[in-house]
């Protein structure tokens, strides 16, 4: 099957949360997002893999496969875990040039504008961030 | 069970901040113990003095000059008498808390040798850990531990046994920002004096409830910050004894802290300019007086009163959610309610009460040692000032459960 475009899935992304009508209901399907997460296997939850900045504790494990990046994570908040699930339905099995080139505007038009803050302790920037160097970091090894 | 008695209404008015919605709802603000609201008084004192007399202090010979410096000097006496040290010179004007805690261990840093022995508690804010730490790791003096136990209190015996004549300094909180214990300090004062070692206290939470009495604690250090006292960030006090202050040596090298500079030698001005170095906060000072002014219209004995009511109701309230425990459950507290939900993570109870309207904070309060005595990565911190009321606890109350529903 074909991978959908990070554009396209970030457009559904937008379309379901605007079934909500308020924060509440948007929160509580972030949530249960969370729990559809594709969980960072227990060796990969080392220090090395814990993201900076965050209140909670985010770990993010990446792997190339056939040219495409899959992400696995895990938080010990639940808000947070929905907000990297959110993040990685976006990026996981995508190309490094398309991970890195993405723009990440729909969490505000997903109404979690205040986490995008680059001072909120929860670190939503800090995880773009360390999902973009994954990106980076293979796509220098796919031109070496 | 007296009540006590505070037009708790007409105080409201004061604090234009108070009447703000925060994500559509009404501001329950419950983040006193980081930093506390400022009323319309100190916000005047402020607007007065930039309208009216704004101008550097202690040299000017124009009337600008004149007014501004009586004003701050005035400030000095109000923080002298609020909590009744014998000289206003012994009242350092720092930039806060912290300001008076290095100045303090730097000070001390040609008095120690290897060997010496410094005690911390074990519920201290990192501030009152890391510039000591520093100042063992310029002298090789050793830092010593002052344990606490489940309920947040402070065990004495092995501070007791461990008080010997290498002992030079002890530095004790007088109020725990994290679990809100108030702290044995006339008997650590006593005991450390009895070794002969001095003791720095930092009043920076116990201030906007406990009025300390400098004099009748016999202290020899006591610091606090305005901003946590309805007045502005960046201004604080530290009270040294005169002996104490006459011996440390100054903090910083500049302007105002001088008798006579030539390029062979510096003579240094008396107290307290000896340690005040460069322009101060003119306005900040000026402002932190306003707040103590403010304050003692109320009365300190009133706020605490009306305080630990709020306190107690508070409590009981919170306890009947399930799930729910407190950390810090000290037989002397203040306004301090730290608290988990089993299961959940502080942050997102935090993230939530956010939006109901509330804030409060959630982390380890930069008093990390505590939340690893706990071995829990953070509380949800709520802490009130007597401008809270009950209706505010019950909207604590209700959101905190609201969250746990959403969040198990």
């Amino acid at each position: 099957m074909e991978q959908q475009p990070i554009q396209e899935i970030q457009a559904d992304i937008v379309d379901e949360f605007s079934m909500f009508d308020d924060w509440m209901q948007r929160y509580e399907y972030m949530i249960e997002l969370g729990k559809s997460l594709p969980v960072i296997e227990a060796r990969y939850k080392t220090d090395e893999n814990l993201i900076k900045g965050c209140q909670s504790k985010v770990w993010v494990h990446a792997d190339l496969e056939d040219g495409r990046v899959h992400f696995t994570a895990d938080s010990d908040a639940i808000i947070t875990k929905g907000i990297i699930a959110i993040l990685i339905r976006a990026f996981s099995g995508q190309k490094p040039s398309d991970i890195i080139a993405a723009k990440t505007d729909f969490i505000d038009e997903i109404g979690l504008k205040e986490h995008l803050s680059p001072t909120r302790a929860n670190g939503l920037v800090s995880m773009i961030k360390q999902l973009k160097l994954y990106a980076l970091a293979y796509e220098t090894q796919m031109e070496s | 069970m007296k009540t006590a008695t505070l037009d708790i209404e007409k105080i409201r008015k004061d604090f234009p901040i108070l009447s703000r919605k925060v994500n559509g709802q009404p501001l329950v603000y419950l983040d006193n113990a980081a930093t506390s609201q400022t009323p319309k008084q100190v916000m005047d004192a402020i607007v007065d003095y930039y309208s009216r007399y704004n101008a550097n202090i202690h040299r000017g010979v124009h009337t600008l000059s004149q007014e501004a410096t009586d004003a701050y000097e005035q400030a000095r006496i109000k923080i002298q008498k609020h909590f009744n040290a014998a000289r206003a010179h012994e009242i350092i004007m720092t930039s806060g808390t912290t300001h008076g805690i290095n100045l303090v261990a730097r000070g001390f840093t040609g008095f120690l040798k290897q060997g010496d022995e410094l005690w911390v508690s074990a519920m201290e804010h990192h501030s009152n850990i890391v510039p000591w730490q520093m100042l063992c790791e310029r002298t090789g003096a050793r830092l010593r531990v002052i344990p606490m136990n489940q309920n947040g209190e402070l065990e004495l015996a092995s501070f007791r046994e461990g008080l010997s004549d290498r002992t030079r300094l002890v530095f004790v909180n007088h109020v725990s920002n994290a679990l809100g214990t108030v702290n044995p300090i006339e008997e650590i004062i006593d005991l450390a004096h009895g070794a002969g070692a001095a003791v720095l206290v930092d009043g920076a939470q116990a201030a906007p409830h406990i009025r300390a009495d400098l004099q009748a604690l016999d202290v020899d250090f006591y610091t606090v910050s305005a901003h946590k006292l309805c007045g502005p960030t960046g201004v604080g006090a530290l009270y040294g004894k005169e002996a104490w202050l006459e011996k440390l040596p100054p903090y910083e090298g500049g302007g105002e802290m001088i008798e006579e500079v030539t390029f062979e030698k510096t003579t240094y001005a008396g107290l307290p300019h000896k340690f005040e170095a460069g322009t101060p906060n003119i306005c900040g000072g000026i402002a932190f007086g306003a707040a103590l002014d403010y304050l003692n219209a109320i009365g300190m004995e009133a706020i605490s009163g009306y305080e630990a009511e709020l306190l107690d109701y508070a409590t009981a309230e919170l306890l009947k959610i399930p799930g729910l425990k407190i950390y810090g459950q000290a037989a002397r507290k203040t306004s301090v309610i730290s608290f988990n939900l089993e299961g959940i993570h502080p942050y997102d109870i935090g993230t939530i009460l956010d939006k109901l309207g509330i804030a409060v904070r959630t982390g380890h309060h930069c008093a990390q040692p505590v939340m690893d005595f706990y071995k829990i990565p953070g509380t949800v911190r709520a802490s009130f000032s007597f401008y809270n009321t009950r209706e505010e606890a019950d909207r604590l109350v209700a959101a905190v459960e609201k969250a746990r529903q959403m969040l198990s």
